[in-house]
């Protein structure tokens, strides 16, 4: 009995709307968001992150409505991102029922914003999302991953490894990496990158993009070293064949000895 | 003599209203939202006048244990929840609130409130700092915060430091992260969880509902 890993249902919103998309493009509707929500929820996901994909690009502040209509419905940890840019805008979304708060493009642009998060509110409030993609090794890119910004459009010149460890310096309590290569295909997490990043910090690491089946889960856990697992196509991507329920994936997670929270029999709870 | 449950019941007949304290630093909302899908009646206090209605006390908690003492000092509430708890009012804290009973935090080097004797220490680097995650409560003695939990109970927790009561009784619960830590804390009419019972899902929404109907006997 110790220490579970994390089964983290992923939402890209627009406009309260649950959609899915393949390498950051190509959005398609899957569900309204408070609906899929608490479907998820009595499922007994371990998280939830939702990003408001619009709002940075819209230069707005991300959709608060929705977030406090979501945190109404779900009593498992919640993390929010999209359009953050400023500690009061931090607040607000905390406000609204946010647990966590994603930063990610913002950060790279001002990552003083990791440290008035993590002074204003805990380090364990600010999680620093990031987008990388192979490029090789090269000048400045010793790890051959570099960081891209604005949903992987821009890239930055900054080499993962050194950034997941200046972000890390910086105040940010966990560190997600978001495969561009991999996001949306269903083949698997890149886990070169996500060991790597492991490796280099000691906040907990989270696996992103590109888990289709139980066993690329598994691996971002045990190969990938990460202590958590973002998934979304699985759960309801319109594009895969089969999607799979929460419990059901945990308990094949489970049964591959990875540690996770049992199903809790809520008629037991009196 | 009226046992101290009688004694409130004369102050406050048939009245059941949990104050959330809500300041700056902490998350309130997320408490609230849990005790109106219990559908439990509560109100967020932001100030000792709005503290006066109350017969139960929950003191969330998110970040840094300096930035919580200052920010419930700066309401003028430290004064009135120490008025309330000494009076025997059922008290809960959480997180951070949890941290802040102790008599010191290595966070930032700060004097607590000092309600339960001990310490809170960060955990080693040889583990991930922030623990972030769902872990097992083993309770250590019986508490009515426990009642209909499963025996092997998962909670959210989020956390750096963690406490160490000088006396044994006052652990509730241990969780195992580089070592059994304190998990629940209490004496009296105090408990405390370092796990986030609002974010725990159905089991935490259980303990929020076990110290909604709780006396305050131990």
């Amino acid at each position: 009995m110790s220490l579970t890993k994390r089964l983290i249902a992923c939402f890209d919103v627009i406009a309260g709307r649950v959609t899915k998309a393949q390498q950051f493009q190509d959005n398609i509707d899957v569900d309204d968001a408070v609906t899929l929500a608490r479907r998820l929820y009595a499922e007994q996901i371990d998280e939830i992150v939702f990003y408001d994909i619009t709002a940075s690009s819209e230069r707005r502040m991300l959709d608060l409505e929705t977030v406090r209509a979501v945190a109404q419905e779900v009593f498992v940890p919640f993390t929010v991102g999209g359009g953050i840019k400023s500690v009061d805008e931090m607040h607000q979304a905390l406000k609204a029922g946010a647990e966590k708060i994603s930063i990610d493009s913002m950060a790279v642009r001002n990552p003083e914003i990791i440290r008035e998060g993590a002074a204003a509110f805990g380090r364990q409030c600010i999680v620093l999302s990031t987008q990388v993609k192979h490029v090789g090794v090269r000048d400045g890119i010793p790890s051959g991953y570099e960081v891209f910004i604005d949903g992987a459009r821009t890239a930055t010149g900054l080499d993962a490894l050194d950034w997941v460890r200046r972000g890390e310096e910086l105040g940010a309590g966990e560190i997600v990496v978001n495969s561009i290569d991999n996001d949306g295909l269903a083949q698997g997490y890149d886990l070169r990158i996500m060991r790597a990043v492991a490796d280099a910090v000691n906040v907990p690491v989270i696996a992103s993009g590109g888990a289709g089946t139980v066993a690329h889960i598994a691996a971002g856990l045990t190969e990938g070293a990460a202590q958590a697992a973002i998934i979304s196509s699985i759960l309801y991507s319109p594009r895969l064949d089969r999607n799979e329920s929460p419990r059901d994936i945990k308990a094949e997670l489970s049964d591959l000895g990875i540690p996770m929270r049992p199903w809790v029999d809520v008629d037991d709870l009196g | 003599m009226k046992s101290a449950v009688e004694a409130r019941a004369l102050h406050y007949p048939r009245l059941r209203m949990i104050g959330v304290v809500d300041y700056a630093a902490g998350n309130a909302p997320s408490v609230s939202y849990a005790l109106t899908h219990l559908g439990l009646a509560h109100q967020l206090v932001g100030s000792p006048a709005e503290l006066a209605g109350c017969d139960h006390i929950i003191l969330p908690g998110v970040g840094a244990a300096p930035a919580t003492l200052d920010s419930l000092d700066a309401t003028h509430l430290t004064a009135a929840i120490a008025q309330a708890v000494s009076e025997g009012t059922p008290f809960l804290g959480i997180c951070v609130g949890l941290q802040i009973l102790l008599d010191h935090s290595a966070e930032g080097d700060v004097h607590c409130l000092g309600w339960i004797p001990g310490r809170v220490t960060r955990f080693p680097d040889t583990v991930r700092v922030p623990q972030i995650g769902w872990n097992a409560i083993s309770p250590v003695r019986a508490h009515p915060i426990l009642a209909n939990l499963p025996d092997n109970a998962y909670c959210y927790f989020v956390n750096s430091y963690f406490a160490t009561p000088t006396h044994p009784e006052d652990v509730i619960a241990t969780t195992d992260y580089a070592g059994a830590f304190a998990s629940i804390i209490g004496r009296a009419n105090i408990v405390a969880t370092q796990f986030h019972a609002e974010k725990s899902g159905p089991v935490g929404l259980r303990m929020l509902a076990n110290f909604a109907s709780w006396d305050g006997d131990a």
